[in-house]
């Protein structure tokens, strides 16, 4: 396909980068199935990975089983009510903080911002472009400094109806904005993010997972990083049943740098899922991914999946990528699936990690011998682990209020200190 | 003035027909201000005997009592020993990720304490018995045992002996692993503890290296889980010059008898 006709890339990005800087689709092949999005699996005459499939078309992708590789960890029936994409008119509750330089608006479906936006890459994401009707806005002025962040809190009111979203947020050439989207309260919510960094820009985007338990939200986050960009994004999953969200990036121009950090936190019964993928197509930009989790409680679930791919083109890249997981009790599971597809040698440098530990009768004695009681040494343990990364958001009021819902977290376990290391 | 006793003690590890009985009658009384120390060859339960003390989970004890000043140690969870006055320098320190030295320290102190230490005298305090181990100050901000070297670990075991003032230390093999410089830095920081507080220490060991340095009052010879010979300071030198063989020999007759 080519590059849509829209003003907004010749105002965001250089001349001659389309805003669709990223791979060409495939068609989708007679199952309705998406052809396998990891380089193993599916003829590959060229010797590179078969393309990711994406389309505005959710029923191009099929309804999926569960089966599929992008939706095999994912608990289908708890997704189920999204999955099956029935349109709805209910929305969350927006409290909003803008600064000067900020502009919030909307399009209506079919306007060319949205053209231009990257394609969702599975039903889910399609479905909540195609049920959102339109677009909520968010226009950072090019060169403008914000003097506070953006704050757009989206709260559920409890409906058992299906909330769809699409938010774009446009920043201008040379403009630096950071953007909290503070997620909470009850819903069944689909929401795509595309975030689109002009030229020169520095974003940071926050988005806060704090829901009430039983929410379930499905997210697609698109990132187009114009040429010598900066863009951070930071997730912090927290509460809700199901969360599943994917983060994609894409370069339009040389130059761009991208940090991806994120923390979750699953207790008993809780999925989290989180899905990056990052897609070096153009020479001399930068990622650094680094996730962190915590599990407590039995049936706890988090899966975290890092693709990263350097294509031929991606000449003098730089990317690197950490998961670690922290298991602090029994019956949790952390996946953890990092991959890394380099089709080009002449680069900077490319690694992946990926550790998952448990916070063990050892650490526990050691610290307890010193008069720390378990339920503090467990604090101590997980506050450090999330410390780091959290610390990472830059909003200080942001970052303790997160530490502290992780803390009253833990302080929830039951009968702690009925059982302080007779676990063996 | 404290008193530890140990009677009778019996310990197990492992669960129904796996179990194996480390301790075998263990009678031992530490009092302030003394130093016994406990020497015998690898595998005689030495270890058992500290760790037992200190509540690890994976000793079961079957028979005997331990108290300090009465009270049933064996009753009290693994922290609670420890805010008694019970210490033990392990041999090998955990490593704890992302728990910085310094937050570990004074989150110690405050639990053995019962309120926060005041922060100015605090930080001074940790910085002068930091210097006092010969330990670069930047060390607070590691992580807690992380990437630790042999001697940086018992240095930091040592420094928390220092902090948090026991009755009662246990220091097990804390000599083990170290280089002649780091065994002098470590042996004077329990050395200051014996002349500025009554503690009494309870120094476990397999070689008599150490005791050149911490003069102990008394010395044990612990072989097959019990204490099998006992006596003053000049007990260590015939170790030294002898070994363990005569006991060794000894306890195997016994075992065949």
């Amino acid at each position: 396909m080519s590059a849509p006709d829209n003003t907004l890339a010749s105002e965001l990005f250089a001349p001659g980068v389309g805003a669709q800087a990223g791979p060409p689709t495939t068609p989708a092949d007679g199952t309705g199935v998406a052809p396998g999005a990891h380089s193993h699996g599916g003829p590959a005459p060229t010797g590179s990975p078969a393309e990711r499939f994406t389309s505005t078309d959710p029923d191009a992708f099929g309804v999926p089983t569960g089966r599929e590789e992008t939706w095999r960890f994912t608990p289908m029936k708890r997704m189920r009510a999204l999955l099956d994409g029935a349109p709805s008119d209910a929305r969350l509750t927006w409290t909003t903080d803008l600064p000067e330089g900020v502009e919030l608006t909307s399009v209506p479906a079919g306007h060319p911002l949205l053209e231009g936006l990257p394609e969702p890459a599975d039903r889910l994401a399609a479905l909540t472009r195609a049920r959102s009707n339109g677009a909520t806005v968010l226009r950072v002025a090019k060169e403008a400094q914000l003097d506070r962040p953006v704050t757009l809190g989206l709260a559920g009111t409890g409906s058992d109806e299906v909330v769809w979203g699409q938010l774009v947020v446009e920043v201008g050439a040379f403009a630096k904005a950071t953007v909290v989207l503070d997620h909470s309260g009850l819903a069944k919510y689909s929401g795509g993010v595309s975030v689109l960094v002009g030229d020169g820009a520095q974003v940071t985007l926050v988005s806060v997972q704090d829901w009430a338990p039983g929410a379930v939200h499905g997210g697609q986050y698109d990132a187009v990083v114009g040429r010598d960009a900066t863009f951070k994004q930071v997730v912090v999953t927290l509460g809700g049943d199901l969360v599943r969200l994917v983060s994609n990036v894409q370069y339009a121009g040389p130059g761009g740098s991208v940090d991806l950090f994120g923390v979750y936190f699953a207790d008993e019964t809780q999925h989290q899922e989180h899905r990056l993928w990052v897609d070096h197509a153009v020479p001399n930009c930068r990622s650094n991914v680094l996730y962190k989790g915590a599990l407590q409680g039995e049936d706890a679930r988090t899966v975290w999946i890092g693709d990263v791919r350097i294509r031929p083109t991606a000449t003098g890249t730089e990317t690197y990528e950490l998961n670690r997981n922290l298991v602090l009790t029994d019956g949790a599971r952390a996946d953890s699936v990092p991959n890394l597809e380099i089709e080009t040698g002449e680069i900077v440098g490319a690694g992946h990690a990926s550790a998952t530990g448990r916070f063990d009768d050892e650490q526990l004695f050691y610290l307890c011998s010193r008069g720390i009681d378990a339920e503090t040494a467990r604090r101590l343990v997980v506050r450090g682990f999330f410390a780091d990364v959290v610390q990472l958001i830059g909003l200080p009021a942001l970052q303790d209020r997160l530490m502290g819902t992780i803390e009253a977290r833990l302080g929830a376990l039951p009968g702690l200190e009925d059982q302080p290391v007779e676990v063996a | 003035m404290s008193v530890l006793e140990i009677r009778d003690l019996h310990v197990s590890v492992g669960e129904g027909n796996d179990a194996k009985e480390i301790l075998r009658g263990v009678d031992l009384t530490v009092r302030s201000g003394e130093t016994h120390a406990i020497m015998g060859p690898n595998g005689s339960g030495k270890s058992t005997l500290a760790y037992s003390i200190a509540g690890h989970p994976k000793y079961t004890i079957t028979g005997g009592t331990v108290t300090l000043d009465g009270e049933d140690v064996l009753a009290m969870t693994v922290d609670e020993r420890a805010r008694a006055g019970l210490f033990l320098a392990m041999q090998y320190p955990v490593e704890v990720p992302g728990v910085s030295v310094s937050n570990f320290l004074r989150t110690a102190a405050t639990a053995i304490r019962g309120e926060a230490p005041k922060l100015r005298t605090w930080v001074k305090d940790v910085k002068s018995e930091m210097s006092g181990l010969e330990m670069d100050p930047a060390f607070a901000e590691r992580n807690v045992n992380e990437g630790f070297s042999g001697g940086e670990k018992k240095r930091h075991e040592i420094l928390q002996m220092r902090l948090l003032k026991p009755r009662i230390a246990i220091l097990d093999e804390t000599d083990s692993g170290l280089d002649v410089d780091a065994l002098r830095v470590v042996s004077e920081g329990v050395n200051r503890s014996r002349e500025d507080s009554d503690v009494g220490v309870l120094l476990i060991t397999h070689y008599t290296r150490i005791l050149r340095y911490i003069k102990p009052d008394f010395v044990h010879v612990f072989v097959n889980g019990k204490v099998v010979d006992e006596g003053g300071r000049e007990l260590a030198d015939k170790l030294e010059d002898e070994g363990y063989a005569a006991y060794v020999a000894d306890s195997k007759e016994t075992a065949k008898a």
